[in-house]
């Protein structure tokens, strides 16, 4: 990939996602290789319920370690996390999580927003952020700090998305260096370095 | 662009000039609260929104308020709730008096909501609830026991969750949109402000309960916390913390083992 040459190496990759973006990860993870050399950290809309469960069926579609985030959790790479129901999940500069209960941001809580931006503080170019389906405005925002910043924007192609609103709406309102179909995600996501 | 470096700034003068101490506060939650204070306010730099904060002590309340998050909810997490009624109670009920503390309680939903559990296992009468903030205003609050009417919808369901048997509305008079709750709830809750950061122990309690508050700490703050809790127990006395908070790998984990799934530890040593 000519475009990672200058790149830092990838520390994060974040994946937000609402509405129709479940089955994305189901598809999406068995495909990932284990041991990747970043953190993978997952920012999805759920109800609101404390369940734990979301993470215990991910962790079935992947060998990575895979967990829901507790405060203060050190983020490691080739591990996996999920942000918790009803909390915003932040990333603080000594690489570890922090939650958060404040308002909700774009009607959400875990905002996808509040997490990119947060990331892209920490991570600046070593970050890549894949905004996934759903029918909200939400992750646009953090894009745009992600680029700002100097890190890497892709969106689901709106095409195969199950609700295309969230994507598209980021690519009318910020920059994205790549739409990507599940297939050229996990082949992407596997030779990031 | 707001840099780490003003808010270092921002927090030495706090600490200085007002005694508050923020510096121990999880860097990214609360430079978030900051940038976005700065846009409500609409400051046109953050070196005019830190002069205002050093010279105008009116807007230092306003400030601690909005930096400080105060979103808290009756009877979250049901389950926890449920754990209180049957696996708490029924112990705490064999003492001849309860003291319990809501340490960092907000808006006191949660005090409130203790305080139905404890009418409803007949121990309200031996039992006093302690509610402390830093925050004065939010304490007002606390004071008046009045809740916005709209949230009681969700509220009650959430009370049924928790193994709640009565008709939720019984708790409180519907007056102008808001919901007041019963006198006898109030009258058994102290108020005082009391900063987790910088006062020390003023009682010893039975149960502490302090949820999602760490959250907002660093781990070095986390364990002085800990301590304060560990030192204002009684033996065999319960800690209970947020749904993602732990003891896990703190200064006084050993002292303490976790009762079940719920954050719940009790004091064995």
């Amino acid at each position: 990939m000519e475009e990672n040459h200058v790149a830092k190496a990838v520390k994060a990759l974040i994946i937000g996602g609402s509405a129709g973006s479940l089955q994305v990860l189901f598809n999406l993870l068995p495909l990932l290789k284990s041991n990747l050399p970043f953190a993978i950290i997952i920012v999805l809309h759920r109800r609101h319920s404390a369940d734990s469960s979301l993470s215990d069926l991910l962790s079935t579609k992947t060998m990575s370690p895979t967990r829901e985030v507790e405060d203060k959790d050190v983020i490691r790479a080739g591990h996996i996390y999920l942000a918790p129901a009803d909390y915003h999940l932040l990333i603080e500069k000594q690489e570890s999580f922090s939650l958060d209960y404040s308002e909700k941001i774009n009607f959400s809580r875990p905002s996808i927003d509040v997490t990119f931006e947060s990331a892209a503080e920490v991570y600046g170019p070593s970050l890549v952020a894949l905004l996934l389906s759903g029918a909200n405005e939400d992750g646009t925002k953090g894009l745009s700090q992600v680029k700002k910043a100097g890190g890497t924007t892709i969106v689901q192609n709106p095409d195969t998305a199950q609700m295309p609103y969230m994507p598209h709406y980021a690519m009318m309102h910020t920059v994205i260096d790549h739409i990507l179909d599940v297939p050229q995600m996990s082949h992407y996501i596997n030779n990031l370095r | 662009m707001i840099e780490d470096e003003d808010v270092e700034l921002l927090l030495t003068d706090l600490l200085d000039i007002y005694g508050y101490d923020f510096t121990s506060y999880s860097k990214a939650s609360l430079k978030r609260r900051i940038v976005r204070l700065v846009s409500i306010d609409k400051f046109p730099s953050f070196a005019e929104f830190r002069y205002k904060v050093r010279t105008d002590e009116s807007y230092l309340k306003r400030f601690v308020e909005e930096i400080t998050v105060n979103v808290t909810e009756m009877f979250r997490d049901p389950s926890f709730y449920k754990s209180l009624r049957d696996d708490i109670l029924p112990v705490l009920g064999t003492k001849p008096f309860i003291r319990i503390w809501h340490a960092g309680c907000s808006t006191g939903e949660e005090v409130f909501s203790m305080a139905i559990l404890l009418k409803e296992a007949g121990l309200l009468r031996k039992s006093l609830l302690y509610a402390t903030d830093l925050n004065p205003s939010v304490l007002e609050k606390v004071r008046k026991g009045i809740f916005p009417l709209q949230q009681m919808k969700q509220y009650s369901e959430s009370y049924i969750e928790s193994g709640g048997l009565k008709d939720f509305s019984e708790y409180y008079t519907a007056n102008y949109g808001q919901a007041k709750f019963n006198k006898e709830l109030s009258e058994k809750i102290i108020i005082s402000t009391h900063n987790l950061v910088s006062d020390s122990s003023f009682n010893e309690f039975d149960l502490i309960l302090c949820r999602n508050v760490l959250i907002y700490f660093d781990k070095d703050l986390q364990d002085r916390v800990l301590k304060l809790f560990d030192a204002s127990l009684g033996t065999l006395g319960y800690l209970a913390l947020g749904t993602k908070e732990t003891l896990k790998f703190s200064v006084i984990q050993n002292k303490f083992k976790q009762l079940n799934r719920e954050k719940i530890w009790k004091k064995i040593m």
